[in-house]
């Protein structure tokens, strides 16, 4: 994987963030979660950076981020895209919705396009069964959504 | 100040993305063009639970209940209901059986079998003013706690209730709460299990998003009864508004003195503290839970030791579910005979469901253990959408299994669904029809354990790998006879053999549906089909042109334009093209689109 240089100010905020919970390796899932919060994904620069705060070792840190599925090590896109594979999604056809998605920007889940404009993934559920299936993209929801919708809903992101 | 009538919007997650903000804003705007805004106060609660025709808006005190409310509606509900006294017509909800409109929730199918005790306030208060909880009798259990009754008492009355734990195993409560009473430490911790990662199961969340005050108060009942003074609620990240309204309960019972040092004035302290989750359904499992609070990877750790023995940082911990706690408060208050006159023999009160899928009205409902599946689906849920035949029905999620047409008259209890080779679950029952393969339901399952596996045992890791392996080569249509004898044994040694709750329950979705549609694994082996026409390695779709009258609309439907056809004449679909999405036979309303 290359080096990312992290920019400076960012790696204060980080520390700080350490610092606040009281370097206590304890609370490294609720450090880690600023952290991504911080940087929009968890680059292994940035768990170097804890684990040395935390002093406890890196693999340690590794372990848990990839543990969760919550965090991430790879970059998000400008307009990250979550399809809904909760249960109830599925049975109403949300796997057609993603494999829509997939066909129409030729990426497949966890990547981001080459433009870095969208990424795709998929969630367990968000708990609004009653719009299945759900599409998330940031914050925005779209509820009953059919493979035909998939790009119409990408217009309004262009 | 006292207003002579309140506007109820829903503001759970579900209507919330369906613009319930917007709608709220709205309605004040309007009150406040019409000078009405000290007489008429806008709410927003928790959820309704009628997700299907949400935004749900509710007026009182006349009780009506408008459906599917758009922000320009604002102005005629103003004009017409409260300035003049005529309900909106239109926006009433419509009994699609009896054709006529209901003007209040009470006379609503989906509501007249339900008995709310765990969801008592969802949709009734602003879950973000501690006032309106105390006015519905919030607290006032933990007064009474503290004031006239022993630990003893307390566990005691919980007992006595039959409360059993509604995450999914149904371990009786005031049993876990006398174990962690029992233990002898400095220091003791109530955890409040709050990271819901059944997929399909949102009653959690409605609950802390409604009335998180419920389960503050049971907390501090807990810390009371068993000795702690420190509770950790674990939480999901996902779950933004319910984390949000959680805060803001703490600190509102913190400012009344209901949380803290010295809760009214006695001798209890009992502070609460937010831990977040980082998706791993695995957490579900209290001592995987327990680790992924001290920072660790959340794997679980054989048992014993308990965690009411040895929990979280080694101290004695006692974990209960969101909806567990939300009924503690109810016992106290009404009594524990009261509690146990509900519900069958060995379950009693009431459970929360999370019905979804093909179902008319999905939603959250909360019903007597003891109804049965068939009136929970037909009556409450309103039957299968679109008119189609029921197949079967999903509840406990990935640890349940899938229940079919003879077990629809079974009354719902933990010991019912067990027997019937499913479970109770944390009550996530997802309707299926007949376009639904059963196979692949069982792959999505175990498509779904095989991510979340922790990997600590083999049983786990690898077993259910081979058997995704197995379900996959049946869905392509590759598999042989031999590997249904293989599922069965494969499943039966994982169950046998893994290390914690997910594990040993991970291969239910593959015995049920074996059990239960044994015939659907058998076509799709020995004849290479998917009789519901799902498995897209075993379809190709055809328009047959004695039907087909050339309505065009498949065509323009069609994401990758693989129909021709000309206007009024038979299309055809070219399979070099087709990328088997089904959006054609969704689309065709002459049924002339066939896959096989």
């Amino acid at each position: 994987m290359s080096e990312i240089k992290l920019p400076q100010h960012k790696i204060d905020q980080l520390l700080e963030i350490c610092d606040a919970h009281g370097n206590k390796p304890g609370e490294l899932i609720n450090i880690l979660h600023k952290a991504q919060h911080l940087f929009g994904y968890l680059p292994a620069e940035v768990q170097r950076i804890v684990a040395q705060r935390l002093q406890i070792p890196v693999s340690k840190v590794y372990g848990v981020v990839t543990f969760y599925s919550f965090f991430s090590m790879t970059p998000q896109g400008e307009h990250p895209i979550s399809v809904c594979m909760g249960t109830a999604c599925y049975v109403r056809g949300a796997e057609k919705v993603l494999d829509e998605f997939k066909r129409v920007l030729n990426i497949n889940v966890g990547e981001t396009t080459p433009d870095g404009k969208y990424s795709l993934s998929s969630l367990r559920c968000v708990g609004a069964c009653g719009l299945a299936p759900v599409v998330l993209i940031g914050e925005k929801v779209f509820g009953r959504v059919v493979p035909g919708d998939v790009e119409k809903i990408l217009k309004e992101f262009e | 100040m006292s207003y002579k009538m309140h506007i109820l919007v829903c503001g759970g997650t579900g209507c919330r993305a369906s613009a319930s903000k917007s709608i709220i804003c709205r309605l004040e705007e309007c009150l406040k063009d019409r000078a009405l805004e000290d007489e008429v106060q806008v709410i927003a609660t928790g959820c309704f639970g009628f997700c299907e025709k949400g935004p749900i808006v509710k007026i009182m005190p006349d009780n009506t209940f408008y459906v599917q409310v758009k922000p320009e509606d604002a102005d005629e509900i103003i004009d017409e209901h409260i300035i003049k006294g005529r309900k909106v017509e239109r926006l009433l909800y419509k009994d699609p059986e009896k054709k006529a409109t209901v003007t209040d929730s009470k006379h609503m199918e989906f509501y007249k079998k339900q008995l709310r005790i765990a969801l008592r306030n969802c949709g009734f208060i602003d879950p973000e003013n501690i006032e309106e909880c105390i006015g519905r009798d919030g607290y006032t259990a933990l007064a009474k706690c503290l004031t006239e009754m022993t630990p003893e008492e307390v566990i005691d009355e919980i007992k006595r209730s039959g409360l059993r734990g509604r995450g999914g195993g149904g371990f009786p409560t005031g049993l876990k709460w006398e174990f962690a009473r029992k233990y002898q430490s400095d220091q003791k911790y109530v955890v409040c299990n709050a990271d819901e990662g059944d997929p399909g199961a949102f009653m959690d969340r409605s609950i802390m998003e409604g009335d998180p005050h419920s389960v503050i108060e049971a907390m501090a009942i807990c810390g009371y009864s068993i000795g702690a003074s420190k509770g950790l609620v674990y939480i999901r990240a996902e779950y933004p508004l319910a984390i949000e309204r959680l805060r803001i309960a703490i600190e509102q019972a913190e400012q009344y003195g209901l949380l803290g040092d010295h809760i009214l004035g006695s001798d209890f302290n009992f502070h609460i503290e937010i831990r977040y989750g980082a998706g791993a359904f695995v957490c579900g499992e209290e001592t995987a839970l327990i680790h992924s609070m001290e920072g660790h990877r959340g794997e679980p750790t054989t048992k014993p030791p308990f965690p009411a023995e040895s929990g979280y940082l080694q101290k004695p911990t006692n974990v209960n579910n969101v909806e567990t706690l939300a009924n503690v408060p109810v016992i106290l208050n009404k009594g524990a005979e009261w509690f146990a006159s509900i519900g069958t023999e060995r379950s009693k009160g009431t459970k929360v469901f999370a019905l979804a899928g093909k179902i008319n009205n999905v939603g959250l409902i909360e019903v007597p253990m003891g109804t049965t599946l068939r009136e929970v689906i037909y009556e409450i849920g309103g039957g299968i959408k679109n008119g189609k035949k029921f197949k079967a029905v999903q509840t406990g999620g990935p640890s349940g299994g899938c229940l079919t047409e003879k077990h629809l008259d079974t009354p719902i209890d933990f010991d019912n669904l067990l027997a019937a080779g499913s479970m109770m679950g944390s009550g996530g029952m997802i309707v299926m029809d007949e376009d639904d393969c059963m196979v692949a339901v069982a792959k999505f399952y175990l498509e779904f354990i095989v991510e979340e596996s922790c990997g600590k045992c083999s049983p786990c890791r690898i077993g259910n790998k081979r058997l995704l392996e197995i379900l996959t080569r049946i869905t392509e249509g590759k598999g042989t006879m031999e590997d249904l004898e293989h599922l069965r044994n494969l499943s039966h040694v994982i169950k046998d053999t893994a290390l914690c709750g997910l594990g040993q329950t991970s291969p239910n979705p593959v015995l049920s549906t074996l059990e239960n549609f044994y015939d659907e694994y058998v076509a799709h082996i020995r004849d290479h089909k998917c009789p519901a026409g799902k498995c897209k390695a075993l379809l190709s779709y055809r328009i047959d042109p004695q039907l087909c009258v050339g309505c065009t609309l498949c065509a323009r439907n069609c994401p990758v334009d693989a129909i021709i056809g000309e206007r009024k004449e038979a299309h055809f679909i070219d399979t070099t093209k087709c990328i088997k999405c089904g959006t054609c036979k969704d689309k065709c309303k002459f049924n002339a689109i066939s896959a096989g």
